[in-house]
């Protein structure tokens, strides 16, 4: 990151050049799990940007009253307390989605996303910086997110949103849905295709090889 | 008995956390780098789940779920909403637990986690395990059968990744697919084999 970022560059950023997903592997545990479908990976997206845009802002807010020790604790429970206010929403206006979901609303605690934006940018930065570092942070999220979403959604079922997009083989159209797409393993190969696109466009990030060949190094490995 | 049974094995195989449910992806793709470092993983995470789950589930039936405090004239109180914090403290505590016990004990153990062991605080996986219980409403028995299982299938998730990546460093992949890619790739067809368990559960 620029030593004096503008907003801007803040915000877009972490879309995809520092996209948190493909780059730092914060936060996939859930990025997998709830794309099976659009609307459910869209709520996941809103959920998460809405809840590390806040924590962000709390934590920034009281960043020189919180002791160095407890800083954990104290950023996840003001996590913990914005989760339950979200799962709470989604249970009273948004049943439906609510128990697709599952788990995975109150799984945003743990996501390392949001502990790993609090702690590594909110902690040092004025609110208002560190709100638009995780507002872009949520948004780089949601893009993979959507992706994943709409392509499993697309290929496995034909629709997007719910709405017949491909016609059918079953209805007289010409496509046979991939049932594989709604399954687990689908969600690791797209992401793991996703990753190599984004790695090909910026080849910096390209991991370097870990070791070399035992016998390429030294004899006696 | 057989209900416990059924459980703990559809824990390990069927449901496995990071392969058919995608929790704990970050440390399951992070330390298997190394086979040593993820047995030692799976090893902590047995552990914390097969201890927290319990431990929550005394602390959610006594203290938080509806009616709990019918005993002190209060029948209406329902405290589930308060949940998440308990378990996430109680995760915390133990995992702390752990640590102090690995550097008393084991101090080779606890030398070779590093900065991994704090982090499983944050472990999706150890939170969903208690979430989970939640969910489907198991008792104390089947709460322990279901975290030592998840939490074996966690285990051998994990072992079998650092195993096979480290044969990959023989392997030619194009520069793009290295490290993350790959481990993306092969997770998910792993995820195709334990797919497979589902069936046999079926088969049943």
């Amino acid at each position: 990151m620029p030593q004096v970022p503008s907003y801007w560059s803040t915000l877009t950023t972490p879309l995809i050049r520092q996209n948190p997903v493909t780059l730092q592997i914060l936060g996939i545990c859930s990025a997998l799990a709830v794309t099976t479908s659009l609307v459910t990976a869209l709520t996941m997206s809103v959920s998460l940007t809405v809840v590390l845009t806040l924590a962000a802002g709390l934590v920034s807010v009281i960043r020189r009253h919180i002791p160095d020790t407890i800083r954990l604790i104290v950023q996840i429970v003001i996590v913990a307390s914005l989760v339950i206010v979200i799962d709470q929403i989604l249970q009273a206006y948004f049943a439906e989605i609510s128990r697709a979901l599952s788990v995975y609303v109150g799984l945003i605690t743990t996501n390392c996303l949001v502990l790993g934006r609090t702690e590594a940018y909110a902690r040092h930065h004025p609110p208002l910086p560190a709100m638009v570092d995780a507002f872009g942070n949520g948004l780089g999220y949601s893009l993979i997110l959507i992706v994943i979403g709409g392509l499993r959604e697309l290929l496995g079922k034909g629709q997007l949103l719910g709405a017949q997009v491909l016609p059918l083989a079953d209805a007289g159209g010409w496509f046979t849905p991939l049932s594989l797409m709604l399954l687990a393993p689908s969600a690791f190969f797209l992401l793991g295709l996703l990753v190599w696109a984004v790695r090909s466009l910026y080849p910096a990030q390209i991991e370097q090889p870990e070791y070399a060949p035992a016998q390429l190094k030294s004899p006696a490995e | 008995m057989t209900g416990l049974w059924d459980i703990f094995v559809t824990a390990a195989f069927v449901d496995n956390m990071p392969l058919t449910l995608f929790l704990g992806l970050c440390t399951f793709l992070a330390l298997s780098k190394r086979p040593e470092a993820a047995l030692g993983l799976g090893v902590a995470m047995t552990g914390v789940l097969g201890f927290t789950v319990p431990l929550n589930y005394l602390i959610y039936q006594g203290l938080l779920a509806p009616g709990a405090w019918v005993w002190a004239g209060l029948p209406d109180l329902d405290l589930s909403y308060l949940a998440l914090i308990a378990f996430i403290g109680v995760i915390a505590a133990a995992v702390q637990l752990l640590e102090m016990v690995l550097d008393r004990f084991f101090p080779k153990i606890h030398a070779a986690f590093g900065v991994f062991l704090p982090l499983l605080t944050v472990q999706c996986a150890i939170l969903a395990g208690s979430l989970f219980m939640v969910e489907r409403s198991y008792n104390l028995a089947e709460s322990a059968a279901f975290g030592f299982g998840s939490g074996l299938g966690f285990a051998l998730a994990v072992a079998m990744l650092g195993a096979i990546r480290k044969r990959l460093v023989y392997a030619d992949l194009p520069a793009g697919l290295r490290g993350l890619g790959i481990a993306f790739l092969l997770a998910g067809l792993m995820s195709l084999g334990f797919a497979s368990f589902a069936q046999m559960a079926v088969a049943q």
